[in-house]
């Protein structure tokens, strides 16, 4: 099953064309533009490590793509995603973020239902990915 | 995003105008005429604009036509569907100190722009401390940044031999030189690169670098300026500060460059802004002196006769440089007279 999560989610995933369209609105707006990888799948997760820097000076998206390709160079099985980041006062968080990688096979998430006290019921989700060590994941 | 306090509004960056791509051919068919598309295309405003703001460079304004010619016909071409790999622009500008390489160079960005070659009018000037490392790791993340920075414009390289440090073997130019030369080859239609410098040093550079020189596709050399050019441009320098010489002043600083441009050290066209810069400053001088006239706009726009010829260089020495030093031939590098 196919994690989903920011901008577009809903959509098939973002062809190269789009990809490169929504940065360059990102640079148009004056964003800075990361690049993050996870192999944790959990929505919960922020933790996503960055490659490399935040791209704040760029004209262009062809450094956010050259980028792009080198991340997946080395991390073809992760998810993949691009963020911007507003820093103009008041907002001073990020204003955009979209998958634009993701493992070829993802086999989704276990719901455990654990019932406590009454019948109340708590949820946990569990990525199936997650139970072998980070790094081996997919 | 409705929850934002106060969200600024922010202006987005004018698209510009390409000329070329703004021209739509029908799908498959044969314009009229080549002339047709570039009377429509807007480029022949982009060529008067740099003939009416670089004086002389014929043959570097040449060479500009004819890439744009080149530009044109291959842009006629795809929309007949006949493809072709885009041409490679990368160039290489030599010639002596303050010949319009830098000028000229700022000015490509917006031209390629103009013609549909690169996405962005924007260039990135670098010199060599940009892009190479003082460690070890340190030169491939710097020059990767400047050139995801320069990507979609121009990337220009001022004085690109000082790179290349072949009396030091451990040199981290050479790391540098490398990732270059691996975008310019791979990434052709994200970037343009322009390097610039002082012919014999580009000549040693490119024999070192033979990979750097069969990736340059344009040589363009930039020649000394004539008298006349370079009085047309410190005319014309004047001219855009809102200054203006009087008869004499005018006949004065032709003299003047006569004297000047058979001296050491002449910088072409820098030579005569700082001269320029010089006789601004006598003329304010001359006004404080004469502050209880009253002022008129007239006399605060001109330079007059005495202005130039109270330059040094009248009296056999150089301007802007210690007395004693100038006759010594090659005493000072090209260029030293920033
Ligand atoms: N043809 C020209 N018309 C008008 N101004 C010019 C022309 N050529 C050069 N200039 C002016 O002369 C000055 C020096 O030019 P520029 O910096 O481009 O020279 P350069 O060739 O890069 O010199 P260097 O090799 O020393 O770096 C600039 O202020 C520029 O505007
Ligand atoms: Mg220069």
């Amino acid at each position: 099953m196919p994690m989903t999560q920011g901008t577009f989610s809903f959509l098939p995933d973002l062809t190269d064309e789009q990809i490169r369209a929504q940065v360059k609105y990102c640079f148009d707006n004056g964003w800075a533009v990361n690049i993050e990888y996870t192999d944790d799948p959990h929505p919960r997760n922020t933790y996503w490590e960055m490659w490399d820097l935040p791209m704040f000076d760029l004209a262009d998206p062809a450094g956010v793509i050259t980028e792009l390709e080198a991340c997946k160079k080395v991390f073809p099985n992760h998810y993949i995603r691009i963020s911007a980041f507003d820093s103009t006062a008041g907002w001073e968080s990020l204003r955009i973020s979209f998958i634009v990688n993701r493992p070829k096979e993802e086999p989704g998430y276990h719901l455990e239902r654990n019932e406590t006290h009454g019948r109340t019921v708590q949820y946990t989700l569990r990525p199936y990915a997650t139970q072998k060590p980070a790094g081996q994941r997919y | 995003m409705a929850f934002s306090m106060h969200a600024p509004v922010q202006a987005r960056p004018e698209e510009r105008r390409q000329a070329l791509d703004d021209i739509d051919l029908p799908e498959g068919e044969l314009p009229g005429s080549l002339a047709e598309i570039y009377e429509k295309s807007g480029i022949p405003e982009v060529f008067a604009r740099l003939d009416r703001d670089l004086i002389g460079l014929a043959p570097v304004k040449g060479r500009v036509r004819e890439i744009a010619s080149l530009l044109i016909v291959d842009k006629v071409r795809r929309q007949l569907g006949l493809t072709a790999e885009p041409p490679t622009l990368h160039m290489s500008f030599t010639g002596n100190p303050g010949t319009g390489k830098t000028t000229v160079a700022m000015r490509m960005a917006q031209i390629l722009h103009q013609l549909g070659y690169i996405r962005t009018d924007r260039l990135v000037a670098v010199t060599r401390d940009d892009m190479v490392g003082q460690y070890i790791g340190h030169t491939a993340p710097k020059t990767k940044e400047i050139l995801k920075r320069a990507m979609g414009g121009v990337l220009f390289i001022d004085e690109a031999y000082y790179l290349f440090r072949p009396e030091n073997e451990r040199d981290y130019g050479a790391e540098a030189i490398e990732i270059l030369l691996q975008i310019m080859e791979n990434q052709r239609d994200d970037l343009v690169v322009v390097v610039a410098g002082y012919a014999d040093k580009m000549a040693k550079f490119f024999t070192a670098n033979p990979g750097f020189r069969s990736r340059v596709a344009h040589h363009i050399d930039f020649p000394d300026y004539g008298a006349a050019e370079l009085l047309e441009i410190g005319e014309l320098m004047l001219a855009r500060q809102n200054y203006r010489f009087d008869a004499k002043a005018r006949a004065a600083f032709a003299d003047y460059v006569k004297i000047r441009m058979n001296q050491p050290h002449f910088a072409n066209a820098r030579s005569i802004r700082n001269a320029l810069d010089r006789a601004r400053m006598r003329q304010a001088i001359r006004l404080f002196q004469e502050k209880d006239k009253p002022l008129t706009k007239e006399s605060l726009t001109t330079i007059q006769e005495g202005e130039i010829r109270q330059s040094r260089v009248f009296r056999g020495g150089i301007e802007g440089w210690p007395e004693g030093v100038p006759d010594a031939q090659g005493a000072g590098q090209p260029g030293m007279e920033k």
